[in-house]
């Protein structure tokens, strides 16, 4: 068993006077401190430095960068030996923007850099107010009329040629933008007094959360056209949408069921006590306490399902993943997938990685 | 004047339900009515559909023929056999994947929580990068990565040897195997009640411990229940262990124990994903047992193994199991990833079974009966662990 940091083994000595060298005196701290230490210091550091190294002969020393278009010559040359990053200045248009037209590129582009401004600003403290439900409300329109256009100039372009990052932001979005105000009536539906609605909200949340997502997006592409009446479809891109949102829904309700709880009995009676009604007691001082008590976990909600949204792949919807996947079949790269899937991969990580730093920084600041 | 007399209160009826009551009573009848109303209109829509494409509702089809191929099964099966053997076999490779994930996933998270704890600078970054990689990229992602190192590794007669008698190779991995037959099992079976008879003997010792003080060591009758009586049974039913070793023959190996490519890499992906958020779990659990306990257990002089096992680790496994148990649950579920790789798992086998049959709403049935029996297994479990280790107080 490793010896575990920051508990102390013995009562604490009197500080020991600070002599030698800062990095000797660092490195026998936190390195080489007891011989079992030591010695699996230096295991460690020659596992890592061989990983590094094969890494860096893989990746970098023998790694082909540019190839003229769409000839892959030079990188079968190194096949096995060296990486082939230069699959990715030939197909991260595709990857990125899916079968959208090429020149109209520019338009899902700036929607993701909205979609980027508008996770910025609702991060912002001092703007975690009503204002924003509708800044919201107006950026997800704006970036409806980027992407779909049809007026103002903009060509039409039909949901079914988008793809790429947009899509996938656009589903965990939506998701997140749909599924919050279902979540908070299930759960406030859950937390009823009426036996009916309580029983129909527990239903709803166990039903959806005892199953895999998979199985709901198969229902959303399968059984859906039974559902409708004959003749009335629609499209499969919404379809998933709606899957994705009910399933973010009852994820949600449960988060925010947490802080219902969370909140004092007395607020609750305080709000009796001055009359307010069921909606407004709820709306003024109940769900403010309460969802300012979750937010960290709703962000760590957030995150499990951006990276869930990738899970429509295997329907078949050209979601980021599913154009990396996509843009391998061509046969002259097709053995380059892993390259492919490590620049998607970092793709995901900066938006999962700067959410969950946020959600950290949010839970530093409440404990702190 | 009638001022002066208080007016009486009003007399509340028996069954004179107040403003209140009537709106509770009002806004129920409107959901349910709507939910009514929806899930009408979806039925009647579905029963015109399926009468116009001529299928009919029910279980019956479960009896009819499969006929789809089944690559990597652990039960016995061929394409003539029943829809509802190939949902059995599904299931089975479901809890295939799922409980071996949980117990690697387990291990492996519980060793990389306590490495983050770790007074080593370098083992407590590696672990910490681990866990933020592997946390914050999609699993469906990982899995295919996996997957494709999978097939990029070479061909059977090139396998890798890693240790004698252990080929990886794009055939999966292949292991020597113990052929376990019913003479082998039964030997088993009796390891297993010799260890629980152990665990109840360890019990009486320790209440005869409380009663006068006196330590009594319990490892004589770990021996001899679970290695000396096994191993008598053995020897007395003459069971051989030979252990069958993996040949490489013209294209394949036979013998031996195959892990399909497939399975191997699932299995890979839900443990390694699984185990970066077990790891966190571990990890805080340990640090929310206060500092005062340490303090104290070292006060008494205990031995830092007893320390860990008697006061710090009964202490945070409080904190660990409740967040353990919904990432069993989220390890099982996404087992149900297996589909994208086309491992045969139980929503993959009902997926082709609704392509084959258009019963699309009687599979997506058996998905959920399924999943929600195996949802409410591992939940009823970890509460009766969960109340067994929880906090007894005066």
């Amino acid at each position: 068993m490793t010896v575990i940091a920051d508990i102390p083994d013995a009562p604490r000595r009197a500080r020991r006077p600070q002599i030698g060298n800062p990095v000797l005196r660092w490195l026998r701290a936190n390195l080489f401190s007891s011989i079992p230490n030591g010695i699996l210091s230096v295991v460690l550091l020659a596992i890592l430095a061989k990983g590094v190294f094969s890494f860096v002969q893989w990746g970098v020393a023998n790694a082909v960068w540019l190839t003229p278009a769409n000839d892959s010559s030079a990188c079968r040359a190194v096949r096995g030996v060296g990486a082939c990053w230069a699959i990715i200045p030939e197909k991260y248009r595709f990857i990125l923007f899916g079968t959208y037209p090429f020149d109209e590129q520019w338009r899902p582009a700036l929607s993701v850099l909205l979609f980027i401004a508008l996770y910025y600003l609702s991060t912002r403290r001092a703007l975690w107010r009503r204002e924003l439900v509708f800044l919201w409300i107006g950026a997800l329109a704006l970036i409806s009329v980027l992407m779909w256009g049809g007026v103002l100039g903009l060509s039409f372009v039909s949901q079914d040629r988008w793809g790429g990052l947009p899509v996938t932001l656009i589903l965990a979005t939506f998701g997140l933008a749909f599924g919050f105000p279902l979540g908070i009536l299930v759960a406030l539906g859950r937390r009823s007094k009426l036996p009916a609605i309580r029983s129909l909200s527990v239903l709803y949340v166990e039903l959806i959360r005892g199953v895999p997502l998979v199985s709901l997006l198969f229902m959303a592409s399968v059984m859906f056209p039974l559902f409708m009446p004959a003749g009335f479809n629609i499209d499969k891109l919404l379809r998933a949408q709606v899957a994705i949102i009910l399933f973010a829904g009852a994820y949600l309700a449960e988060v925010i069921r947490g802080g219902l709880q969370a909140v004092p009995r007395g607020q609750y009676e305080a709000a009796d006590a001055l009359g307010l009604s069921y909606w407004r007691k709820h709306r003024l001082i109940v769900l403010p306490q309460a969802i300012r008590h979750v937010i960290p976990p709703l962000v760590n909600t957030f995150i499990a399902f951006f990276k869930d949204t990738s899970l429509v792949l295997i329907i078949g919807i050209f979601d980021l993943l599913t154009t990396a996947k996509t843009a391998i079949i061509d046969p002259a790269w097709q053995q380059f997938s892993v390259e492919i899937y490590i620049f998607v991969a970092a793709i995901y990580f900066i938006f999962c990685f700067a959410m969950s730093r946020y959600s950290r920084s949010l839970e530093a600041a409440r404990g702190g | 004047m009638t001022a002066d007399h208080p007016r009486p209160p009003p007399r509340r009826r028996l069954f004179a339900p107040g403003r209140n009551e009537l709106m509770g009573l009002f806004w129920q009848l409107l959901v349910v009515g709507i939910a009514v109303g929806v899930i009408a209109f979806l039925w009647s829509n579905t029963v015109t559909n399926l009468s116009a494409r001529r299928i009919t509702t029910g279980f019956a089809f479960l009896g009819r023929e499969a006929g789809m191929p089944i690559a990597d099964g652990l039960l016995a099966y061929n394409p003539r056999d029943t829809y509802f053997w190939a949902f059995v076999v599904g299931v089975g490779n479901t809890l295939r994947v799922a409980v071996i994930g949980i117990v690697l996933a387990t291990i492996l998270g519980t060793v990389i929580g306590i490495s983050r704890l770790s007074a080593n600078w370098l083992l407590s970054r590696l672990a910490a990068v681990y866990v933020e990689t592997l946390r914050d990229i999609p699993l469906l992602l990982q899995l295919l990565f996996w997957y494709v190192l999978m097939q990029a590794l070479p061909a059977a007669r090139a396998a890798w040897r890693p240790v004698e008698g252990v080929f990886l190779s794009n055939r999966g991995l292949i292991l020597p195997a113990i052929p376990l037959g019913p003479l082998q099992l039964s030997v088993l079976a009796t390891a297993l009640l010799g260890f629980a008879a152990f665990y109840l003997v360890r019990r009486q010792l320790i209440v005869q411990q409380l009663r006068d003080g006196k330590p009594r060591p319990a490892w004589p009758f770990a021996l001899g229940l679970i290695v000396a009586l096994p191993a008598m049974v053995s020897v007395l039913l003459g069971v051989s262990w030979t252990i069958e070793w993996p040949q490489l023959r013209g294209f394949n190996f036979v013998g031996g124990l195959t892990l399909a490519p497939e399975y191997f890499a699932l299995l890979i992906a839900l443990v390694t994903y699984t185990s970066a958020f077990i790891a966190e779990i571990v990890r805080s659990g340990i640090q929310s047992v206060p500092r005062g306990q340490w303090d104290a257990a070292n006060a008494l002089g205990m031995r830092r193994s007893f320390m860990l096992r008697q006061i710090i680790l009964p202490q945070a496994l409080r904190v660990i199991v409740p967040p353990m148990t919904s990432q069993y649950l989220n390890l099982t579920k996404n087992s149900s990833l297996a589909v994208a790789i086309g491992y045969q798992d139980v929503v993959s086998i009902a997926n082709t079974t609704l392509n084959q049959t258009g019963q699309a709403i009687e599979a997506i049935a058996l998905i959920m009966a399924v999943f929600l029996t195996i949802s409410l297994s591992i939940s009823f479990f970890m509460n009766w662990y969960n109340a067994r280790i929880a906090l007894v107080e005066r």
